[in-house]
């Protein structure tokens, strides 16, 4: 009996509760089709309007606006590397410049050296001859000089033979015969002397 | 009536009762949070796109972005061939992340939690990915249900299987949106309601739990709408590129 009024009772609670779940919410509310037409009308209404503004009006500006952007950079980037090119460009004409100028430099002191070379050669040259001109009239001088030396040595012994014998002797003696002992003794000693 | 988890999802009229015929077109709060997020989509992508400066400022910078990512999700999934839907797809994407976000507000009415609304939408995706479809291939549409590379003895079955998946896309896509929305929803009015039970010793618990799932309901409300973006995107590329 007690366990039969236990389980009427959880049987009836069971019931009660249901009772009150249904009259505080009739389940989920989201079946309740009273207001689906509404709903239904409503999304089509705001979801057709913003379709619409988005599609004619907005995105095609965002979507200019973006392509230009990158139009933009694109060619922001196009302007450096040929601002790049240029300068790479201009640095390989400077530095041709620099090489030919090094060069220039280089040639024009070679044409330097090469014409001060050439220019003391050919004073180097003049002196030479002048030099050697000179020598060879010295020489011939001294070849005169020593061609006439053993005659007017020869003279001066003869005279001064011939003194000494006057001042020794007293008497006077007769050149030729003094000339003759004279160029004797000379032809005699005078490889001694001159020694050629 | 809060004290019940349901009743936030409760639609209730705004105004008077407007009746066209048989049918009851009243001004409701799901309308009013309809206007509001279609405004706010509307009033964020116009100031986003007025001013063309080079250099984009914040509320610019968020409106190309979010085109950008849009415009990325579809080329990604369905190809450029899907490029005129892309205004759409965009308005859809927008249209279900700010009805999400808008239902995180407290108070608020979350018009994506309810399933007239979700079905209304994939109910459209699917009929106009049908009849793009049958428009851009003919009757050569129907090898869709047909996959290559299938064993004749297994044609049948698979053929059956694969027009019951095809049919049954409306109601999963319409019913992940919903169900994930309304799940969502009424595990933090539950949990709200045992910080308020277990009063000022108890209650700190489903509190915490209360503030990690309002994150993570931010994040559902985001992913959701990525889904039922990119799964139109995908339905969009079989209608449009036939793999099969």
């Amino acid at each position: 009996m007690v366990k039969k009024i236990y389980f009427q009772s959880i049987f009836f609670s069971f019931f009660f509760i249901k009772e009150a779940f249904a009259a505080e919410s009739g389940g989920m509310p989201q079946l309740n089709p009273e207001f689906w037409v509404s709903q239904i009308f409503w999304l089509i209404l705001t979801f057709g309007i913003m379709y619409l503004v988005l599609s004619k009006l907005i995105l095609p500006k965002i979507s200019i606006n973006l392509e230009s952007r990158k139009s933009q950079i694109l060619e922001n980037i196009e302007a450096a590397e040929k601002q790049r090119e240029d300068s790479d460009a201009k640095l390989k004409e400077y530095d041709e410049i620099i090489s030919k100028s090094k060069l220039e430099a280089n040639s024009i002191f070679n044409q330097a050296k090469e014409k001060a070379l050439k220019d003391i050669g050919a004073k180097k040259e003049v002196l030479d001859k002048q030099i050697d001109s000179e020598i060879a009239e010295a020489e011939k001088e001294i070849d005169i000089l020593r061609k006439n030396a053993p005659d007017k040595i020869n003279k001066i012994a003869i005279e001064t033979s011939s003194e000494l014998l006057q001042k020794l002797i007293g008497t006077e003696v007769n050149n030729s015969s003094i000339s003759a002992i004279v160029d004797d003794l000379s032809k005699r000693n005078g490889d001694k002397y001159y020694g050629n | 009536m809060a004290a019940n988890p349901m009743s936030q999802f409760d639609v209730y009229r705004i105004g008077p009762e407007i009746k066209v015929g048989a049918f009851d077109i009243s001004f409701t709060n799901a309308s009013l949070f309809m206007i509001l997020s279609t405004v706010s989509i509307l009033l964020i992508f116009n100031l986003g796109s007025k001013k063309k400066s080079i250099l984009p400022n914040k509320i610019q910078l968020l409106a190309e972005l979010s085109y950008t990512f849009v415009s990325k999700m579809i080329s990604d999934t369905a190809g450029s061939k899907a490029k005129p839907y892309f205004a759409f797809i965009f308005s859809l994407f927008m249209f279900v992340l700010f009805c999400n976000m808008f239902g995180m507000i407290p108070y608020t009415f979350t018009v994506t939690s309810h399933i007239i609304v979700t079905f209304v939408l994939a109910a459209f995706i699917f009929i106009g990915v049908t009849v793009i479809g049958f428009v851009k291939h003919g009757f050569g549409y129907l090898k869709l249900f047909v996959p290559s590379g299938v064993p004749a003895v297994l044609l049948p079955l698979i053929v059956v299987i694969e027009i019951i998946s095809y049919l049954s896309r409306p109601i999963s896509l319409s019913v992940r949106l919903f169900a994930n929305m309304m799940a969502g929803h009424t595990m933090m009015k539950v949990f709200g309601g045992f910080v308020i039970s277990l009063g000022i010793v108890g209650g700190w618990l489903p509190l915490s739990f209360s503030v990690a799932l309002t994150g993570l309901e931010i994040l559902v409300a985001f992913l959701q709408a990525y889904v039922f973006a990119i799964l139109t995107c995908i339905y969009l590329n079989d209608a449009l590129n036939l793999h099969h």
